[in-house]
């Protein structure tokens, strides 16, 4: 749908695009998950998936991510060394180490992406310890350095994160990704779950770290308060379809389908 | 596990009919043995269809050292958590040459291994020791012997829970999946999780261990003590669990590593103390307190090992044995006692007993 043109050249790097989403269906027996949908996304930016519930736009997230294969179409990510390569035809293995590493996955109920009864620490540290570091004092030492950059305290990195709130929580997952500086993350619905001012916070967080780190990014909402404040383009999604795409500001100033009309008035103005 | 041919012989025997071995059976199992045995019961109580479906999970599990194979496991005639897997896998390799040897905790003479070295006397005949260098089959339930075991040995454990990664992943398919794709991060968790909460690795017993360079595995209930003992050990190690249904194995001269951080390594127990009667300082010791009054002393766990080397040193009568005995008349409770590992089945430094097996 939207073109690879869409977005900001300087985040384009040589070798094309990071992902390319390839007329993606995914289909629930006779039910339509999600339905011919194509997109390129380039390193450092940033793509929302909008619409109502029930739109397909979590359907869509799980076939991008590796956790749900697609009835047809193609996803094919920018590995490191070998360029674009359709992520389902990957071993198991090399995905898995692909979406450890390489990617994050931010979930809207943070207790579906943390170890809850293990400390904040080692949650961090987790993927360090997947990938090889044996060594104490320095998974330690990244992992408090990780807590602080989302702000979080420090001297919590022992306590298990059910004793967290619900934005710490949240924090600490997306640190919990960051921490193997991957260069692509999704999130479903990252701030549905927290209160307003929590939420303002994290999105302010998030778009610090997103341009700080040069982070590509699927961010998966149903608020466009949220889609205009990260996202550089927007796709709005519809019974399993995209129904309108583009940048995000001309898009949400200027809807051109009906249905993207509809979505932008029922929204009160803040 | 000398024996594949004789427990052939010994299938046709029972096969046949009821009647008496003739002269298939060899001379031990027609000895002593036979007599109380066979009375209704196959050699070893399992028949020999479920044998050969335990050793064929034997078989696979050498091949694949640290794999965790499953296998049909039989009810037996104790409960689960007794030894129920040990037992069976026991009964699969066992034949009428071989010599068998029963602990638990270290001891020959603790419930556990006085009733399981009964059960295959009774239905075997085969020979049975205390000693470690005699036996060519030993069942263990949470140590492994001091004394350095041999090739041809063959070492059975009896092992409560097989899946190092159980109470980090509660899914059965993930932790298999995560076994194939040797995805092994998620231990380290645990480990690291022992630092941060006690600055040093907590983890005493059941130690996860990687055979091979290759998987993760659990060598039940031992203390970390004993794990440097698996490692490139001459002697066949094989663990059965009856309740989870599951047979591994680590095959003569295999690597097995237990794991560690770079800068907190493995290490093992140490005591400053060194055994009330035969005075070993390099043994694993129990701590048993003896009096009310906070009286404790430290003996050794294996039971064997301990006695051989009192033993030598009232054949040797030499110093140390004279110091031995003075160290025993300081304190009066324990001259008394002439079984010493009688006492010793409750080590205070093994908190494994609800999950044990």
């Amino acid at each position: 749908m939207a073109t690879a043109s869409a977005s900001a050249p300087e985040f384009s790097s040589t070798h094309g695009p990071l992902l390319r989403v390839n007329a993606v269906t995914r289909l629930y027996g006779e039910r339509t998950g999600c339905r011919n949908v194509s997109f390129d996304l380039h390193q450092g930016e940033v793509l929302a998936i909008a619409g109502e519930s029930g739109s397909g736009k979590t359907t869509l997230l799980n076939c991008i991510a590796g956790r749900s294969r697609p009835t047809a179409g193609t996803v094919e990510y920018n590995l490191r060394h070998e360029g674009l390569r359709d992520i389902y035809r990957l071993s198991e293995a090399r995905l898995r180490l692909l979406a450890r590493t390489d990617w994050g996955f931010v979930h809207q109920n943070p207790r579906d992406g943390l170890r809850i009864d293990v400390s904040a620490g080692a949650n961090v540290g987790e993927r360090l310890m997947a990938i090889g570091d044996r060594h104490y004092g320095r998974i330690r030492d990244t992992t408090g350095d990780w807590m602080r950059r989302v702000e979080l305290d420090t001297s919590r990195i022992d306590d298990a994160p059910a004793t967290f709130s619900g934005g710490m929580q949240q924090r600490l997952q997306i640190a919990r990704n960051l921490v193997t500086h991957p260069r692509l993350m999704f999130m479903d619905e990252p701030t549905a779950s927290l209160d307003v001012s929590v939420q303002a916070r994290l999105l302010d967080l998030l778009r610090g770290l997103a341009s700080e780190l040069g982070l590509a990014a699927i961010v998966v909402t149903h608020d466009l308060a949220v889609a205009r404040l990260l996202a550089h383009r927007l796709l709005i999604m519809k019974s399993g379809e995209v129904v309108e795409s583009g940048l995000t500001d001309q898009v949400l100033d200027d809807p051109q389908h009906p249905y993207t009309q509809l979505l932008v008035s029922s929204v009160l103005q803040a | 596990m000398n024996s594949p041919d004789h427990a052939a012989q010994v299938v046709g025997v029972h096969a046949g009919d009821s009647a008496p071995a003739t002269a298939a059976g060899t001379t031990s199992f027609q000895g002593t043995g036979m007599a109380a045995t066979a009375q209704g019961y196959n050699f070893a109580y399992l028949d020999e269809q479920t044998k050969r479906m335990i050793r064929r999970a034997i078989l696979k599990a050498v091949a694949i050292p640290g794999y965790q194979v499953p296998f049909g496991s039989r009810e037996m005639p104790l409960p689960y958590g007794w030894g129920t897997g040990g037992i069976q896998v026991t009964a699969a390799i066992i034949g009428p040459n071989d010599v068998l040897k029963v602990i638990d905790q270290g001891s020959d003479d603790t419930t556990n291994a006085v009733n399981i070295r009964r059960f295959f006397a009774a239905t075997t005949g085969v020979a049975t020791t205390e000693r470690t260098t005699q036996a060519s089959i030993i069942q263990t339930r949470h140590r492994i012997p001091e004394t350095p075991l041999a090739e041809g040995q063959v070492l059975v454990y009896q092992v409560p829970i097989p899946e190092p990664l159980r109470w980090l992943e509660p899914s059965e398919t993930e932790t298999r999946r995560m076994h194939a794709l040797e995805e092994y991060g998620l231990m380290h968790v645990k480990l690291y999780e022992d630092i941060a909460h006690y600055g040093h690795i907590a983890t005493t017993y059941d130690y996860p261990v990687r055979v091979n360079g290759r998987y993760l595995m659990r060598p039940s209930p031992i203390p970390k003590f004993d794990n440097p003992k698996m490692d490139m050990n001459p002697a066949l190690q094989l663990f059965g669990a009856g309740r989870e249904k599951r047979i591994y194995a680590v095959p003569p001269y295999t690597r097995v590593e237990s794991l560690d951080f770079e800068d907190h390594p493995f290490e093992i127990q140490t005591w400053d103390e060194c055994c009330e009667f035969c005075g070993s300082k390099g043994s694993f010791l129990d701590e048993i307190v003896i009096d009310d009054a906070g009286g404790r002393m430290f003996v050794c766990s294996d039971s064997d090992y301990c006695s051989q080397r009192r033993a030598g040193q009232a054949n040797g009568g030499d110093a140390v044995a004279a110091q031995q005995s003075q160290q025993s008349q300081q304190s009066p409770n324990v001259t008394g006692v002439p079984g010493v590992p009688g006492v010793s089945d409750r080590p205070p430094a093994q908190p494994a007993e609800t999950a044990s097996s």
